[in-house]
């Protein structure tokens, strides 16, 4: 009695969680004005908000300079090969309930070579936050067009400029068979940021996140035309969904009541060329999830592993000639 | 009753009381040591059921048996072509048999094609016995009549021992479509010739149909008791492959099954999969049992997030398994090596098939023994592995999975297509709780401990799982420290290395070289890994029978190898190793000493130990022969000293 109490003030007295426990002892190496900053900070807020003990929380990458962040979090970091971060994190989750699970990914980690993972990712539905850093280049590896980078981008390997359109990554998740929540933040906005991140980690399902991300070394000017204008800023609200403060609402006029449930608006908005919506575009909690349908009807112990092996020996078994087969049971 | 073997197999008062069939010219059996037996028919006939309820029933009476597949590349091949011939081969024998043996003795073709699909590749001995399905000479195709009567002409000219057997006629008195009964009616009749016991032969047809409705059930029995009295009225072929009586409790399954229930034995809760031939069946039985003992078959969408998942389990708790072949693991490579530089454990199971490439499906070969020791980028120390029997596949997953999380390694099983599909008894395992891996570790971890705390001794690191308080790091595959920090310092990179490939070295030790097989020394010593051990022990045992001084040596750790190979080598005059894979022939003109390619094991040996070790193998998608063994053991004897 007394030790469970004694676990439970302790208990009580860890899990008033600041932000810097979620600070790994490193600090961020990524450019000035990179917008992943925002996002680290965004992350290290929902944490200490949410009060995620940093043992039982994982965040795993890829490579890439989004992949960088696990390094950054003082938790569980899974920094894995390039565009393999969501099956990872996917075996993480497999046994794993306990644990928050967040994947960080790049446009050209997730869109281009993990684009195969990302479509079955969506598909399982697992209880994942995966945000999708778009900064529509290869930062990294120095300025390569991405599958994300806008048309004409003169890069080192599209010195003419890239020759097509880009991939986008909202209607390609809408896409998908299972998907249960989409939305989309941008690095400027580190109010909306936080509510989405918020929002997406509240999800039960994978909850994919595409954050739009200033690269101020290789695509410096590309999100100015909305940076400075705000009205070309689509803000999606709803009582199920983003409720905006009041400051903020004051500064982004530009508002549309989205029902998170309706998906052909959704690929609209998805769609829109000369504004960059912010928002939820799509909500379905009621998407069964893989890591759920697949979790064991009971635990797996050693006297269950005995039952079964022997009633498997017993349909292929041989019987010495002495013995009655059928009093040979154990 | 349940569908559950063993009660089939104990019979029912009903099946006791029924009468045997009559034999109507009743003679005394020749006793053979043992035979081979092919059943070959188009895909769908169900000659492979045929053949594997054979072997059930010799092994379930006590004959030692091995059993392969005879299995087209298609789902549904042509029917009546030399390239759709599928079936079973079986051998059965007085005492324990270990390998696919030499030619067949008796071979039951379904059509004259497939039967010339068994005769191209050499498999039926010369002077063997034919019984073939006799129906093709009355078929309304003249080409078809045509072609069954220039395909016996031509076996019986070379001397075969050929059977025209009516079975479509004969079946037709039972069942309504003869194809769907014939491999029964077959399965009485190779029963008649054995002089197996009919009461163990029946429980084995209740116990393959125990899901159908009864009336099935006696159909086939039906067709089982035809099949029997027409061989034992209409054939002079008689014969008994005498068993001792089963004197331990045994299990009869093939190598894929074996692997599935070692996964299940070994405590591992995660297989991450893709499907690809020949290891899918082992998931295939492993899926339909995993969840009974609260675990999951993930099947991925590729082989690299199959294996990236399997990490990712494995990371966050007890060691998982991914499943593959040749190409699968190609796929995984990257993987692997992020496993060896994170230091996470993961068993990874290659069976291996004809490459490169799509090469060979459905076939046997020792191909992949260098991927699997070399086939990443980098430095990247992992343990190597090959199963050499049914029983070794059960064990040496219990075995992998902890050499994995002892020393948080990746370990890679090499088995292949033969041992996959092969049949054989093995004494049935009693379960250990020790094979299971223990508990999630999720205690605090000691604040000044480190994730990447390198044994000196070993280079081991207790591993940090995800959950437990004060372990917080960031696992990553660039060089790192000790803190798992990111490091591109050269001293730290060297370090990283040294403790990676030290775990391999502190594995090694505990390694002990299996003993020599023949004499201690001698003439010639085979090396051989994996599959092929079977065929090598009994080639080495008819080559001593004859006189020579040939032993052999199989070696079940391929990376790191046990200590002691030298000192055996130098122990006989020449050394030479005996593998399923390829290795140019020293016959061609443009092949020397200084071009020529040898067999994986061969390369390795002379690289490690200096010692003139010459190479012999085939990789022509099948098992290696005891006959084929001992040819090129004796011309290996017949060579001059120092001519290669």
């Amino acid at each position: 009695m007394t030790a469970s109490m004694s676990q439970c003030l302790m208990q009580m007295v860890q899990t008033d969680y600041q932000m810097s426990d979620y600070q790994s002892e490193i600090a961020p190496r990524w450019c000035a004005g990179c917008g992943d900053n925002a996002i680290l900070t965004a992350m290290q807020r929902l944490c200490r908000d949410e009060q995620l003990p940093p043992e039982k929380t994982v965040c795993v990458s890829g490579i890439g300079c989004s992949s960088r962040l696990p390094h950054y979090m003082n938790a569980y970091g899974f920094h894995g090969i390039h565009g393999r971060a969501l099956p990872i994190a996917e075996g993480i989750k497999i046994r794993r309930p306990d644990l928050n699970v967040f994947v960080t990914t790049g446009d050209g980690d997730n869109c281009s070579i993990g684009a195969a993972h990302w479509l079955h990712a969506i598909r399982y539905n697992m209880n994942l936050t995966v945000l999708l850093h778009d900064n529509q280049v290869y930062g990294l590896t120095k300025k390569q067009a991405s599958p994300t980078s806008p048309k004409g981008l003169k890069s080192n390997t599209t010195p003419y400029g890239a020759a097509l359109n880009p991939l986008n990554p909202l209607s390609v998740t809408l896409g998908v068979a299972n998907v249960s929540f989409v939305a989309q933040a941008v690095d400027w906005i580190p109010d909306l940021l936080y509510e989405i991140l918020r929002k997406a980690h509240q999800h039960r399902g994978l909850s994919f996140v595409r954050v739009l991300q200033r690269c101020p070394e290789f695509m410096g000017h590309r999100f100015d035309d909305w940076v400075r204008d705000p009205m070309k800023m689509r803000i999606l609200t709803h009582s199920d969904g983003l409720r905006l403060k009041p400051e903020v609402s004051r500064v982004y006029k530009n508002q549309e009541t989205h029902d998170p449930l309706d998906m052909p608006r959704a690929l609209a908005i998805a769609s829109m060329q000369e504004e960059i919506p912010v928002g939820i575009l799509y909500n379905d909690p009621s998407v069964p999830c893989y890591d759920d349908l697949r979790a064991g009807e009971r635990p797996n112990t050693p006297a269950l592993v005995k039952t079964v092996l022997d009633e498997e020996f017993d349909k292929v078994g041989i019987w010495p000639d002495s013995a009655d087969p059928a009093g040979s049971t154990e | 009753m349940t569908s559950d073997g063993r009660q089939d197999f104990a019979g029912t008062a009903e099946f006791r009381h029924d009468p045997d069939p009559t034999p109507s010219r009743p003679r005394p059996a020749e006793v053979l040591a043992e035979s081979i037996v092919e059943i070959v028919s188009d895909s769908g006939e169900g000659a492979q059921r045929c053949g594997q309820s054979l072997a059930a029933i010799a092994a379930r009476m006590g004959n030692g048996i091995w059993t392969v597949e005879i299995i087209p590349a298609e789902i549904q091949p042509p029917h009546r072509s030399v390239a759709g011939a599928s079936g079973n081969r079986v051998r059965f024998a007085s005492g324990p048999v270990t390998n696919v043996g030499d030619a067949a003795d008796l071979v039951v073709a379904f059509n004259e094609q497939v039967l010339l699909s068994r005769l191209h590749a050499g498999e039926i001995k010369p002077g063997g016995t034919i019984l073939i399905e006799n129906a093709w000479q009355n078929d309304p195709d003249p080409a078809i009549v045509a072609a069954y009567a220039k395909v016996v002409a031509g076996v019986r000219a070379d001397g075969y021992r050929v059977y025209e057997v009516p079975m479509a006629a004969e079946c037709q008195k039972y069942v309504p479509d003869p194809r769907k009964g014939k491999n029964m009616f077959v399965l009485g009749m190779l029963c008649a010739i054995y002089s197996l016991d009919a009461e163990v032969a029946r429980a084995q047809v209740r116990f393959i149909f125990a899901k159908k409705d009864q009336k099935i059930i006696n159909a086939n029995l039906e067709l089982l008791d035809a099949g029997w009295a027409w061989a034992d009225a209409n054939l002079d072929l008689k014969y008994k492959v005498p068993a001792p009586p089963v004197a331990a409790r045994q299990v009869v399954m093939n190598g894929n099954a074996a692997l599935a229930l070692g996964v299940v034995a070994s405590g591992m809760e995660v297989c991450a999969m893709y499907p690809i031939t020949p290891a899918t069946s082992a998931s295939h039985y492993l899926s339909s049992i995993f969840e009974k003992v609260g675990c999951v078959v993930h099947q991925a969408e590729d082989e690299i997030s199959a294996a990236t998942f399997a990490i990712g389990a494995s990371y966050a708790g007890k060691c998982a398994v991914t499943i593959t072949s040749g190409p699968g693991l190609s796929l995984k490579q990257e993987a692997l090596g992020l496993a060896v530089m994170a230091e996470i454990p993961l068993v990874v199971i290659d069976v291996q098939r004809g490459g490169p490439s799509t090469g060979l499906p459905t076939k046997v070969e020792q191909g992949d023994l260098m991927a699997a020791m070399f086939g990443g980028h980098g430095d990247a120390p992992k343990v190597v592995m090959a199963v050499s029997s049914i029983e070794e596949c059960f064990y040496s997953v219990i075995t992998a999975r902890k050499i994995a999380e002892t020393f948080n390694m990746v370990v890679i099983i090499l088995s292949d297509a033969s041992l996959a599909t092969a049949q054989q008894p093995f004494e049935r395992p009693v379960f250990n709780p020790d094979w299971l891996a223990p508990p999630i570790n999720q205690s605090a971890v000691p604040e000044d401990a480190k994730p990447y705390d390198w044994d000196a001794r070993t280079g081991i690191a207790t591993r940090f799982i995800p959950g437990q308080p004060n372990g917080m790091h960031c696992l990553t595959g660039l060089a790192h420290d000790r803190d798992s920090h990111v490091a591109y310092d050269a001293a730290i990179n060297e370090e990283g290395l040294l403790q990676r490939s030290r775990k391999l070295a502190a594995f090694q030790t505990t390694l002990r070289l299996a003993p020599v097989f023949g004499g201690d020394d001698g003439d010639l010593l085979l090396i051989g890994w994996g599959s092929t051990k079977g065929a090598i022990e009994e080639a080495v045992t008819a080559l001593r029978a004859q006189g020579h001084k040939v032993s052999s040596l199989h070696l079940k750790y391929l990376q790191p190898m046990a200590s002691g190979i030298d000192a055996v080598m130098k122990r006989f005059g020449k050394v030479m190793t005996i593998e399923n894979n390829w290795n140019d022939p020293k016959d061609d003109p443009l092949i020397n000493d200084d071009n020529r390619r040898l067999s994986s094991l061969a390369l390795l040996l002379r690289a490690r130990w200096l010692v003139d070790v010459d190479c012999w193998g085939k990789a022509r998608g099948q098992p290696l022969k005891p006959s084929a063994i001992m040819q090129a053991a004796l011309a290996k004897l017949e060579t001059a000293e120092g001519e290669q």
